[in-house]
Formats: C-alpha cells, structure tokens, sequence
C-alpha cells in the first residue's frame, strides 16, 4: 500500500544526520518523606547538565518561596510538580523524568515515599528495570526500605541500587556505610534481585552522583551515574517463549486479515508455527507485516501485524504462542494481589479481570494469606478475610472464560491483571499469577492441532461437513500420535514388541483425551463478555 | 514486497511500538475515539505513529481540529495538503462565542482567548460529536504538572481533571471504562522527549510545518519575544516596527501568542544540534504557560488538554 508521507522529498539536511538509537533504561526511585529522593533526582539532572535554564531560573525564585534550603538551590523543587504538594512539601504521585547520556536514555519513575502510596510505587515498579532505593546514612535500613524492597521485587524489577544518602551527616564514615550495606545484603537474599549496588552520596551536593566523591576514597565503586550507564539489563521477555497478545483484528478489505499487537515474549518468523489460545488450535505465520515492510522476524518489544496461513476464528483477547511452550489455559487463578482502593475487597464480588488484551469477569474465591510487605512473607488467614487498602494477598480467583497467561515469574507481561470494578470502573487490584488450573479438572489444551479450521465471517460448513472434518482430524491425530509413540518408545526401550505394546496404549490413551477436548473445546462460543469491537472499527470513519 | 532486516531495539523503536500498543489498545475498547491534531511536530509525529499503528488500514478514526482562527497560515495550508495527501477525515471546530465576538488575543487577552477558543472549545467539540476518548500529542517532559499524567487520563463529564484521581497504570495494561458522559484523554506519546521527537521525524522522515525552519520573517518585538506579523489582524503599538529577521519557532500555536527566535537553523541537522545545544525548555515560547507558576495545572483542570 502507497503511502503518502514516504513519498515526500527527504528533510533538508536529514541525509548526512545520524540518529543514535540507544539503549533504555527504566528505573524508579524510592525512599522514606525525607531520604532526599527529589534531591537525588533534581541534582542528578543538574550535574548532567540537563536542567534547562529557564528552569533553573524559576527553580531559584520557587527554592526562595517554598525551598526547604535556606538560600541554596533546592533541587528538589525541580521535581516536585503539582501545587498541592509543593505546599506538602512531599511528591504525592509517580512523575516521569527524562534524560539522556551519550550511552543511555533513561526514563525515571520518581515514586513517592509516603506509607500510604504503596500503590504508586507499584505502579512505577511495573515498567522499570532497575530500582533505586534511597536509605538516610543516619537511619540505616528502616521498615520502608524493607517495603520498596519487597514491592518492587515482587513487581518484577531484578536489579536494584541502594543510595546510601547524607553521608556527610555520618562524616562520611566507612563503617557506616559497610555497616548498612551488610544489613541490607542480608535482607535482600530472600528477594529476587539479580543484582545488587551499594553506593555512599551526598545527593545535595552531588557527591558520588556523577563523580567521584572526594570525600570518599574509600569507595572502590562507579558513582551512580556511571553505574546507571553501564549495568548490564537483560530483557527478560526476549528469552521467553513467543507471546503475543492479539490487540486488533486488521481487516481493510476482503483480501487482507491481519492480528495486530505487541510481541511480548520470544521472537517469530514467517512459517512459524503458532498456537492459538484459549482455543487450542495451531497455525502458521506467513506475514510479519508493518508499515516500514515486511519482517524477518519479530522480537519482543515490538508491535507488529500478523497474517496466518489458515483463516482462523481469533478476536481480540486471543493469545498467541510458542507451540512448543504454550502459556497455561485456566478459568483459576492463584495470584499475589495488592489492593488499592479504600473499600476493602470483598470475596465473592464480581469484578472486570484484564489480563493481556482479554477482559474477563471474575470474583475473588478467597484471599489465603496475608503478605507481610515489609518481609514478603505470607501469613495464612482463615477463610472470610478480607483485604484492606495497599494490603497484599494471596487470593484465588475464579473467570466466567478461561484465560491464557503465564506465571509471573515467567513473564511479567502475560502474567500481570488488573481487577477493575463494575460499578465504579476504578481499577481496584492489581495481581501477579502464581498459578493456572481448570474448575472442571480438564487438561490444558497443549496437543498439536493443524488441520482445519473455521472462517469467521462466511457461512459456517454444515454440521455434515464439519463432521467429516472432525472425523478426518480424528484418524489423522490417532494415525500420527501411534507413529510418534511407537517410535519414542522405540528409541527409549530399543524392543519392538514392548514398543508397540507402549505406543498402543499412550495412543487409545491420548485419542481418549483428544476426542474430549475436541467436544468441550468446539462447543459453540458467544458467551464472551468482550464486545465486538471490530464492527465499529470497520465502519470507518465516525 | 521489501523485507526488513531485524535490528536491536533502541529507544526510538521502543517508544514507537509502546505509543503504537496505547493506540490500538484505545481503539479496541472506546466506542468513539478522535485523535487531537494541532499540526505541531508532536501531532506530525502522531499522526505518523497512527499510520503505522493500523497499516495496512487506514486510521480508524477522524482527525479533529479544534481552530482558535489565529494559528499562522502556514499552518493551516499545512494541514490542508496533509489531511488531501491522507485521504483522512478532518473535523474542524471553531467556538461560535468566539466568532461572535471578534475573540482576538490582543484584544482580550491570552488567558480569556485561550479558555473560549481551546479550552472551552474542545469541550463543545467533544460533546457535539459525543467523542469518548482523544488522543492528545502531550508529552510528560514538557511541563511540570503533565510530568505526573497518566498515559490514560480519565475526565469527569463535565471534562474535569482530578490530578488525585487518576487510575493506576500497571504494565501496559489500561483501564478505559467510564461511565456514560465521562470521557478519555489519551497521550500515546507521553514518554517522548522533545529531542524523541526531532529525532524521529528525521528517522521517519515526516513532513513538518516549515515555520519551525529559520528564515526571514517579519516580526515584532513585543515584551521580549519575537511575534511574527502574520496578518493585518496586528496592529503595531507606538514605537513598534517590523523588522525581517532568520527567525524560526520551537512550539507552534496562535501566532500572537507564539514567541519565536533568531536562529539559522535551516535543515533539520540544524534544528536538533541547536535543541541539543539549548539550554532553555520547549514551553519557554508559549506565552500562556507563564500566568502563574501552578497555571498549566489549573488550565488542566478546568479541562484544557
């Protein structure tokens, strides 16, 4: 398709320029009211010289009229951005800052430290790779370093930097610091973290930030901002298997379907094999379409639009996955949860569950355990209990639909939901799968499955038809699962008789519980509480 | 058919598929989105990203602009060829209050002008055509108080912002659901900073107004900003004159309000070595943000985008 943009004679001067795509990391600061966290922030946006100069100009008239230093710049105040807390002299939400080195472009979740706004670290904590965690030298690590720590690792942030700010007020003593870094290593084993920094500063006047601090030679370490720029951050979603979340159908005219959304685990190419869940069913990629062209190959973090060999039933909601490691398919979930709202959560309430691009209703069947946040530990509740606000659970739920996702702790993009409340559409829990199951018992749909398929939007085949088909399938499934058998026990027993006599038995065994899932799996759909969006969508233009 | 070769993903791509997931996420679950088109390089760079986002269809929803009648003509003939080129539909809306009066910035001044022909405008535009999420180019690096907006933000009926009231935002996972009235705005370009952006129109190669290009222009000075005469709607003050200066715009609005500066950035490698060299913030030139430390809060609330 012709595009008009594209067509257009290049920028003047665009030719010789060179767009210096880096790395990016993402990294969010927490810390106690009084840790110094803005500081931290505001003076390492200062010292890397990224503070513009009208900024700077109206941050010495704010620092007169509500600065916290006397007459020296605050820094702070570089950060702190509503009215209202400016007046409190405490950030009350996540902000987002941006720089950018000559190695990294950073994006900084600066989070707040009040005990009540665990929700907004946790939000910060989602999409961030590292964390930093600002602990007073005077104080050492409190009952909140223990709670940032134990959120953002239960949030999926693997590494983390401990500041150890206002050095100066503890004469910049070694012991001090050894002392802090031991009690906080010693915390930490039972966390997640795959690494581990320890830094002395002195945010206020940038020592250890960007250089080195003269007052501390003692420090072997980079300063902060040379850690930032080199700690080795692998993406996790890129060495998982392939997942991909269907967004959108793409469908502009009668010769093009496509599923558009974004990889969020593994890579694909075309020919691929692909399965599609909760369906069960396999296909294979021909396209990896884009604007820019057609891909080799797609990689996590990307958003792109497939094309399928087979015209297969998938709407929005629908998971696409590695055949070879599919997500699990359940209607039960086991899941840590953190509740967020005021009114206490309530088992046997209907929620909206978003997990991926599906929505699905589902109530809280009962919350287990309550989890210790300053520890992580979860202590079992007897049945009944409730869950109050920024409180954590372990809870088990039950969906109107199964779902397909994957354990957190695989994948932190297809592992993740939200709870969103009918009435007052305020999302009210945000949780992370433990485990998948089945209110019925039956197994997870994980055989291969590539015969035939329905079209949507033509006329159905006659039940006849589809009946030869599902026959058809039946022989094909059963000829191939006794060949495979045979021959794996073949290769494993080296004794034909034992051999066949195994292959016989796993194939009346498999074709038992192939025949079962074809009859639960094919049942008619409908009952999807996702409405239809595409029919608006293909109305065009409003 | 070209293939493209896989490369490591830099913060551009990164950025790229984030604000192109907002955008098919949005689509998906709104009845009646709109995208916001102010012709600036933030909505070039959007529209650009809603090109990608539904190739090979055509963006599912219309553009819509709301017209304060004092944006520069080049502007407008900018987003005239844009919109033909396209083939995209583009609703244009002006507030009846405002043609009714003559509103005109010099005359009323920019804070009236600005609630009656932005404010108050988009609000009329939303509700005429019952619009229940925009799409908005806003980005959180360019002011304090956007710093702390969600991708999603949510508004009351009556369009208000609650800065303490905004949904979590947990991974890439967006709650939309509102209630009849309330509506959406949407920034799928919230994490870009202004160097993101110049980098990637050069990267993309998209097409920009070229007012934000050096060159002679008549301007003004005018308590200490450079105000360019685009019409005969500016009247000189006693001791005023126009002088034609190399002079080029970081932000673009109404050209009353919009200060722009000398510089010899003539190509785009000019622009983004005098942005990286710069040592004042994008906003600077934008007169309306400077009505009150707090203000670019408060016009938030009372629903400004």
């Amino acid at each position: 398709m012709p595009n008009a943009l594209a067509a257009h004679a290049p920028h003047p001067g665009s030719s010789k320029l060179v767009i210096t795509d880096k790395p990016l990391l993402r990294f969010i600061t927490c810390g106690s009211v009084d840790d110094g966290k803005s500081t931290l922030i505001g003076r390492l946006l200062f010292d890397a010289d990224l503070a513009p100069d009208d900024l700077i100009a109206a941050l010495e008239i704010d620092s007169k009229k509500h600065g916290t230093q006397g007459e020296a710049l605050d820094f702070a105040l570089l950060v702190d951005g509503l009215a209202a807390e400016r007046e409190q002299g405490i950030t009350i939400d996540v902000a987002y800052r941006y720089f950018a080195t000559e190695k990294r472009k950073f994006i900084v979740a600066d989070t707040p430290g009040h005990e009540q706004y665990t929700r907004n670290m946790a939000v910060g904590a989602s999409t961030a790779d590292l964390a930093i965690l600002l602990v007073d030298a005077r104080k050492g690590i409190l009952p909140q370093t223990r709670r940032h720590s134990v959120i953002t690792s239960m949030f999926g942030v693997r590494h983390v930097v401990v500041a150890v700010n206002k050095m100066d007020l503890v004469s910049y003593s070694e012991e001090v610091f050894h002392k802090i870094e031991a009690d906080f290593r010693d915390f930490a084993k039972n966390l997640r973290f795959t690494s581990i920094y320890v830094a002395p500063l002195v945010a206020k006047d940038g020592d250890n930030l960007v250089k080195k601090s003269a007052h501390m030679d003692w420090h072997k370490g980079p300063p902060l901002l040379g850690y930032l720029e080199t700690v080795a951050i692998e993406d996790s979603t890129q060495i998982a298997p392939f997942r991909f979340p269907v967004q959108w159908v793409n469908r502009p005219n009668l010769d093009f379907r496509g599923f558009s959304g974004l990889i969020s685990g593994g890579n694909i190419r075309p020919d691929d094999i692909i399965r599609i869940l909760p369906a069960g069913r396999d296909t294979r990629v021909t396209r990896i379409v884009t604007y820019d062209g057609d891909l080799e190959s797609g990689v996590s973090g990307q958003s792109v639009t497939l094309t399928l060999t087979e015209e297969i039933d998938i709407s929005r909601g629908d998971l696409l996955c590695s055949p070879v490691s599919p997500a699990k398919v359940g209607d039960r979930l086991e899941a840590k949860i953190l509740w967020l709202v005021r009114e206490s959560l309530i088992p046997g309430k209907s929620y909206l569950l978003k997990i991926g691009t599906k929505i699905t209703p589902a109530h809280i069947l009962s919350v287990d355990a309550h989890i210790e946040i300053e520890t992580g530990l979860a202590d079992p509740l007897p049945s009944g209990a409730a869950l109050n606000f920024n409180e954590m659970g372990e809870a088990k739920l039950a969906l109107e639909t199964a779902v397909a996702c994957d354990p957190f702790s695989e994948n932190r993009e297809t592992g993740g939901f939200i709870l969103i409340d009918r009435i007052t559409n305020e999302t009210v829990a945000v949780g992370m799968v433990r485990a998948i199951a089945n209110s019925s018992g039956r197994a997870t749909p994980a055989l291969t499955d590539l015969s035939y398929a329905s079209m949507e939007g033509v006329p159905v085949a006659s039940h006849a038809e589809s009946l030869a088909g599902h026959n058809r399938k039946m022989a094909s499934f059963t000829l191939t699962t006794a060949l495979l058998t045979t021959t794996l026990a073949y290769v494993f027993v080296k004794e034909t008789t034992l051999a066949l006599e195994i292959g016989l038995s796993q194939t009346l065994a498999l074709s038992g519980l192939f025949y079962l899932h074809e009859k639960l799996w094919h049942a008619p759909a409908g009952q999807s509480d996702q409405p239809q969006k595409e029919t608006i969508i293909d109305g065009g233009g409003l | 058919m070209t293939t493209v070769p896989t490369r490591a993903l830099g913060h551009l791509d990164r950025l790229e598929a984030e604000s192109i997931h907002i955008l098919r996420e949005t689509v998906a679950e709104v009845e009646r989105p709109v995208m916001l088109y102010s012709i600036g390089k933030d909505s070039a760079a959007m529209l650009h990203l809603a090109l990608k986002a539904f190739h090979p269809s055509k963006p599912p929803f219309p553009l819509l602009h709301v017209n304060t009648m004092w944006k520069f003509k080049e502007m407008i003939a900018f987003r005239d060829k844009t919109i033909k080129e396209l083939g995209i539909e583009m609703l244009e809306y002006i507030n009846p209050q405002g043609i009714d009066i003559k509103i005109s910035p010099f005359d009323h001044g920019s804070k009236l002008h600005t609630q009656i022909m932005k404010t108050e405008a988009l609000k009329q535009a939303l509700d005429k055509w019952k619009f229940d999420a925009a799409f908005g180019g806003a980005r959180r690096d360019e002011e304090k108080s956007r710093a702390k907006e969600r991708v999603l933000s949510f508004r009351t009926a009556q369009h208000r912002w609650d800065p303490k009231n905004q949904r979590p935002e947990f991974w890439r996972l967006y709650n939309t659901r509102k209630a009849q009235g309330e509506s959406l705005r949407i920034f799928p370009m919230s994490n870009w900073t202004e160097a993101d952006v110049w980098d990637y129109i050069a990267r993309e190669n998209i097409p920009v107004v070229p007012l934000y290009f050096a060159k002679k222009r008549p301007v003004v000075s005018r308590d200490g900003a450079l105000i360019m005469v685009d019409d005969d709607r500016m009247k000189l003050l006693p001791g005023e004159k126009i002088e034609h200066k190399m002079v080029r715009f970081r932000t673009l609005g109404c050209y009353p309000l919009t200060g722009g500066f000398e510089s010899t950035a003539t190509t785009l490698e000019d622009i983004i070595a005098e942005m990286r060299a710069s040592r004042s913030s994008e906003r600077q030139g934008r007169l309306i943000d400077h009505d009150g430390s707090s203000s670019m809060e408060q016009k938030k609330q009372e629903g400004y985008f």
